[in-house]
């Protein structure tokens, strides 16, 4: 069979000899390829009839294809296709979406949307990624802060009060930690005597003749602690101070010191140098008020608030 | 060096038309009845009721807005994807076991592309006559008769490739209202899309390309070598009888009988060529196995006709395996199974499929999943305590509203906070999250590796599930 074909197929050429007899071989493209060449010419010609193709002047040719898309102003646009305009349509289908759910949010108290497992559903989503885009750069992706900076979120201590009250008022206003640098008014010696009271106050290994000084101090005019701390130490929520009594631990990272010594020491660093870096900034403006109100109550859920 | 066929040939050869001829016999009786059956359950099937409370009455149903598949009592979730891979495999298993068995039983009587060549070799049967008309058909210049008969036969072709089309979508909505909508142009964009593709190909692929697809396209054929052993049953000429020392010859006077044909030396192949024409792909099997070869049976059938006509003994052209036609005294072609290979496919294919009955018929009523918060993964709380805190997903896959309530073994009963839920409640095909958090005293937490969690719905203690759990405590290590 394949014998015979190969006799009856002679080469084809292009038909014309050049120094007599000098020819051309034609090996035309198959057939196939050729008309689908022809289509791909069709589609590109059909293509540049409906989308935008070719720059124009300042602008170009949009194409007969229009989409209508409502910006951030909420004004109606229609624009030839895009795919900016699509992503536009996109997001306000998802805004449209979502409304209800943030609607709810306004209209209900906190403790109710807290315990209805539909709006709990959303919150843990909608709250994840509002935490995530906002909240997450200082308090970290789970909100757990970070010792010496940020504070942990997830836990069961409160500087500015845990109720949903006080969490709305924090991410409304900002907050502005303060405390001043003791190495201006005590000396060393004292600066010790109190770090080593304070210590005592969270069952941290000490000096006793050191703390029973430092709680001497900290009661007395000169150092004034308690001022702010309170005279039993347990801080006050109102201005941000923290207790001291607890295992909390914000500014002085106390957890990652091995020894006790270490441990005193991070405490005497915080008393001598004081702090002026306890910054939250007011999300009223920068965020809906529904959007804070989420956030509240997911920021309440993540330590179990108080 | 020789050149390459393909090379003097070049890549494209032109398609020369098969006609087939219609046959009568065994292996035709099976393909029909495997084509009716076919046909039946995919055709049909769709239009099957099937009462339901929450979903149309549609006995198969897959419902992709809805995020499930209803297969009669039977609803089938994105998450048992497992299912969808051990069927998968179970059939791939089951290819690889029959082919070593019996050769290429699939492509012969199973597959749809064979399945749809055959009803539409049907259709041009009915409507432009057996082989030698069609084949005049064919050579007749375009008068009307042959403008009428062909575009009649593509135009039934046509018909059959929507009705195909169409019957796939069925799948995907509730067929009486899809039908409707398709007609009165309210279906979905993505139905149309479907099945003008559908229609299409089947179209080209049964009615114009047909055994093309076999031979160039389905990767199949060509690795039907390594799955063929010695001792697989496959269609085979058997070429020591047919051809015996002088090879086949006409029935002509003088050597019509076998006791004839023997004394000259002649073979009991007749060369009628039947079994050349009723072949859908085309080839001649009296050339030997072939990658072509999609094992239909049909030469079998023609080739027995023509020996029981001439009262010669049948099986000429027969199910056997090489090894049996190769050795010198040939027995009765039987199925060998005493195999590795085939033992091998063999229990693999039984126990994957017990694993997916057992899988379907033991699955639970809902589904879990619990992840530790691992951001971070242990809070110290002001009086010292250590708490960990989780998100339970919990995915309700009964066909009603559920109940379920989460509880503790392991730790004390109080140590475990659900936060503002006991228990939760989940409509049927959703899920929810809920968060708990443990907390224990520092000694306790020290002296927890792991607990359990256990996920109870209410009323049916029976089906409650439990997942253990790590507790992580500072200075811990796993």
């Amino acid at each position: 069979m394949s014998e015979q074909k190969l006799q009856s197929q002679t080469v084809q050429t292009t038909g014309h000899a050049w120094d007599g007899d000098l020819q051309e071989y034609n090996n035309p493209l198959p057939v196939w390829w050729v008309y689908t060449f022809y289509a791909t010419v069709v589609f590109a010609l059909v293509y540049w009839t409906i989308y935008p193709s070719w720059p124009f002047g300042k602008g170009w040719i949009g194409g007969v294809s229009n989409i209508t898309y409502v910006n951030s102003e909420g004004e109606t646009r229609t624009h030839s296709w895009n795919t900016r305009a699509l992503l536009m349509t996109d997001m306000n289908q998802a805004a449209v979406a979502q409304k209800p759910y943030f609607d709810k949010v306004a209209a209900m108290p906190y403790e109710q949307i807290a315990q209805d497992p539909d709006m709990s559903g959303f919150i843990i989503s909608a709250g994840k990624s509002l935490f995530a885009e906002n909240c997450a750069a200082c308090h970290q992706a789970g909100g757990q802060g970070v010792i010496g900076f940020f504070p942990n979120l997830t836990d069961d201590d409160w500087l500015y009060g845990g109720s949903y009250e006080k969490i709305h008022e924090t991410l409304l206003g900002g907050r502005r930690g303060y405390m001043p640098a003791f190495s201006e008014v005590l000396n060393g010696e004292q600066i010790d005597q109190l770090a080593n009271y304070v210590a005592s106050l969270s069952g941290i290994g000490h000096d006793a003749d050191k703390a029973t000084a430092g709680d001497v101090l900290f009661h007395s005019e000169t150092a004034a602690c308690f001022y702010c701390h309170t005279s039993d130490a347990t801080g006050r929520q109102d201005m941000g101070a923290p207790n001291l009594t607890d295992n909390i631990w914000l500014w002085a990272d106390v957890p990652a010191a091995s020894t006790a010594e270490g441990k005193v020491a991070a405490i005497r660093g915080v008393i001598s140098g004081g702090l002026n870096k306890g910054v939250m900034p007011a999300w009223s403006g920068r965020l809906t008020p529904e959007q804070i109100k989420v956030l509240t109550v997911y920021v309440h859920e993540l330590g179990g608030g108080q | 060096m020789q050149t390459g066929l393909e090379d003097q040939l070049g890549l494209y050869q032109k398609r020369i038309p098969i006609f087939t001829r219609s046959v009568k016999g065994r292996f035709r009786r099976f393909k029909t009845s495997v084509l009716v059956l076919a046909y039946a359950i995919y055709f049909l099937l769709p239009w099957l009721p099937w009462s339901r409370l929450d979903a149309p009455a549609q006995a198969v149903l897959f419902d992709l807005p809805g995020r499930r598949f209803l297969i009669f009592g039977l609803t089938v979730y994105p998450q048992d994807v497992i299912w969808l891979a051990l069927l998968l495999f179970i059939a791939a298993i089951l290819l690889f076991f029959v082919t070593g068995l019996v050769g290429r039983a699939f492509c012969g009587y199973f597959c749809f592309q064979t399945l749809w060549t055959d009803f539409f070799i049907w259709i041009e049967h009915k409507v432009q006559g057996e082989r030698p008309a069609r084949v005049r058909l064919y050579r007749q210049p375009w008068d009307r008769e042959k403008v009428l008969k062909v575009g009649g036969t593509h135009a039934l072709w046509l018909l059959a490739s929507l009705w195909t089309g169409l019957t796939f979508i069925f799948y995907f909505a509730y067929a009486p209202q899809l039908l409707v909508d398709f007609f009165t142009g309210q279906a979905a964009a993505a139905a149309y899309i479907t099945v003008g593709i559908l229609t299409l190909s089947t179209y080209v692929a049964a009615g114009l390309m047909r055994e093309q697809i076999c031979t160039y396209v389905c990767p199949y054929g060509r690795f039907q070598s390594v799955m063929y052993e010695p001792e697989t049953l496959a269609v085979h000429y058997d070429a020591r009888r047919g051809e015996a020392a002088h090879g086949r010859a006409a029935a002509r006077a003088g050597q019509r009988t076998l006791a004839e044909r023997h004394e000259k030396g002649l073979g009991d192949c007749v060369d009628c060529g039947l079994c050349v024409q009723v072949c859908p792909v085309g080839i001649d099997i009296r050339d030997g196995l072939q990658y072509k070869c999609i094992s239909c049976g049909l030469c079998i059938d023609a080739c027995n006709t023509i020996m029981d006509s001439f009262n010669f003994p049948r099986g000429l052209i027969r199910y056997d395996s090489e090894r049996n036609l190769a050795s010198p005294t040939p027995a009765a072609p039987t199925l060998k199974w005493k195999r590795l290979k085939t033992i091998g496919y063999g229990v693999a294919l039984v126990l994957m499929s017990t694993y997916l009955v057992y899988s379907v018929a033991t699955r639970g009523n809902f589904d879990r999943a619990v992840n530790q918060i691992r951001q971070p993964l242990y809070v110290v709380l002001s009086n010292g305590d250590i708490r960990n805190r989780y998100q339970i997903r919990i995915t309700n896959k009964a066909s009603q509203e559920q109940t379920y309530v989460i509880s503790a073994r392991g730790i004390p009963a109080a140590a475990l906070d659900l936060g503002n839920f006991s228990e939760v409640t989940i409509k049927s095909g959703h899920s929810a999250l809920v968060q708990a958090s443990v907390r224990l005293p520092p000694v306790v937490a020290a002296q927890t590796q792991q607990f359990e969690l256990i996920i109870t719905p209410l009323g049916k203690s029976a089906e409650a599930r439990t997942e253990n759990v790590r507790f992580d405590a500072p200075g811990k290590r796993p």
